[in-house]
């Protein structure tokens, strides 16, 4: 067995003891910093699968953005002692629901093992075809070219989850700002902390976009490190969380969906289709495409770990 | 050489492994975020050497690693004071 | 001796080094016996450890771009390791463990 393999082996019986104590664990805070090492542990199982896209993604909203919005629920939960956690399912819930998910990871574990050797796989056609849309990178150029109605229903999605979220607060404070419920001392050293990687994170947000048209990274990843050093800045209590009810935010958070339709609108009349791209604009489309989401994607997930507004505007 | 970075690789994987040993137990919360911190530490390091400089991406994926791992501490320091929701509406112009 | 075989012998000099202080940064970790101890432990761990496997990895990447980001990634690590201890260390010191 060569070091490679045994490496591989020793990274998902980590992975899957962590998603264990995740699940068994009594302590809910203890769930979510399991969770977030389970993020780190995935991204890396990534990487050793040769896949930097998804091991990016994963890292950073998997890792960062999910766990800062889970700690947060956490928080909230325990401050509120109204709900019953007496009840738990009976018997035949529970089993129903354990025949279930072992039927379904059954599936899934026959799936992969019982294809083919070699599997089919689309990967050199899609190679094959990067050059007409001008990316360097075959993962970009599925995620915006081949299927780009996915990308951009996934955008709605994400903004319907921020809807979702934004509807938990209760009527007198819809308009207003969230709150993140913390004393408001100033806070020396988080400021410091912000001023230092503020500039780094917005760099390293725009790079990782940027170059995501030829190497791993793309606007999801660039979006959520936006996103978190916008929260860091909420954090640092340097700046208020933007009210709800503004149309200037708003517009951000819509603006990626909206260009988004109107490429492939605009693709009907002069392309094939919808969200056809026409001869030789491919590329240039698809990067204020890619500029209008990451904007969007930072200032959604940025919201959606600041939570529903807690606090009216109007006296 | 590169056998030599994917043993050292293992190692620091290892020691992640030994880290969760304080996040089952760590009697308090900060005890778990810290062995948290230290795998997010330990998994930059880990996979930096299994890439062993082969990899460009990897760099990329260890940077985001560094600027996640800050910011899920801060998002735990932060999160210990509960929310305190605003009874009297302070009006607060936009 | 060669360059080659002199870089090569500080990526493992420096690489074992970063190992062990990983080593000991876990097993104070997990051995120390109060949560402020720990906490010490982990930032040598985290500085010094992290430090010398960068080190042991410079001569290994492309220049300059990924030697620099690699420092970069280092001294990010350095300061948010520094200012998040403190941060855990200051509420810890004042009662708040949220446990």
């Amino acid at each position: 067995m060569t070091i490679g393999v045994g490496f591989s082996i020793a990274l998902g019986l980590l992975i899957l003891a962590v998603a264990v104590f995740t699940i068994g664990t009594r302590d809910s805070f203890a769930a979510v910093v399991a969770f977030v090492v389970y993020g780190l542990l995935l991204s890396l199982g990534w990487m050793n699968l040769y896949c930097p896209d998804v091991a990016l993604t994963e890292a950073a909203v998997g890792g960062g953005v999910t766990g800062a919005l889970l700690l947060n629920a956490c928080a909230r939960v325990r401050s509120e002692k109204t709900s019953d956690f007496k009840k738990s399912p009976r018997w035949i819930g529970r089993g129903l629901a354990g025949l279930l998910c072992l039927a379904l990871s059954s599936g899934l574990v026959a799936v992969v093992i019982l294809l083919p050797n070699p599997a089919p796989t689309l990967a050199p056609e899609a190679t094959r075809s990067l050059s007409v849309t001008g990316l360097g990178n075959p993962v970009t150029a599925v995620l915006m070219a081949y299927r780009a109605l996915d990308t951009m229903l996934e955008k709605v999605v994400l903004l319907l989850a921020l809807v979702g979220v934004w509807s938990l607060a209760s009527d007198r404070f819809w308009g207003g700002r969230a709150t993140f419920g913390h004393l408001p001392e100033p806070d020396r050293p988080l400021i410091f902390l912000t001023r230092v990687l503020a500039p780094v994170g917005i760099i390293a947000g725009i790079y990782l976009f940027w170059v995501g048209a030829d190497a791993p990274g793309g606007a999801f990843a660039g979006g959520a490190i936006l996103s978190a050093i916008w929260i860091l800045v909420f954090f640092a209590g340097l700046s208020v969380v933007p009210a709800v009810g503004s149309l200037g935010l708003r517009i951000v958070l819509s603006i990626g969906i909206i260009i988004f339709l109107a490429a492939g609108v605009a693709g009907i009349s002069m392309a094939a289709g919808f969200l056809a791209y026409p001869e030789g604009f491919a590329k240039p489309i698809i990067v204020v495409i890619e500029v209008a989401m990451t904007l969007s994607i930072g200032a959604t997930l940025g919201l959606l770990v600041a939570g529903p507004p807690g606090q009216s505007l109007k006296p | 050489m590169r056998d030599i970075l994917f043993c050292g690789a293992g190692f620091v994987l290892a020691m992640v492994a030994l880290g969760l040993i304080r996040i089952l137990r760590g009697p308090a919360a900060a005890d778990r975020m810290m062995a948290a911190q230290l795998l997010g530490t330990g998994g930059i390091a880990g996979l930096l050497l299994a890439a062993g400089g082969g990899l460009a991406a990897a760099v990329d994926v260890a940077l985001t690693l560094a600027l996640l791992a800050a910011f899920a501490a801060v998002a735990f320091v932060k999160s210990g004071t509960p929310p305190k929701l605003d009874k009297s509406p302070t009006g607060e112009k936009g | 001796m060669s360059i080659e075989v002199a870089l090569n012998i500080l990526t493992i000099v420096a690489v074992s080094g970063g190992a062990f202080f990983f080593l000991a940064g876990t097993v104070g970790l997990l051995r120390f016996p109060d949560t402020l101890t720990r906490l010490h432990a982990l930032t040598k761990a985290d500085n010094v450890g992290l430090g010398l496997i960068m080190i042991g990895l410079l001569p290994r990447v492309a220049w300059p771009f990924d030697a620099l980001k690699l420092i970069v990634v280092w001294v990010l690590v350095l300061i948010t390791s520094a200012v998040s201890s403190q941060l855990i260390g200051r509420k810890l010191w004042r009662g708040g463990d949220g446990s």
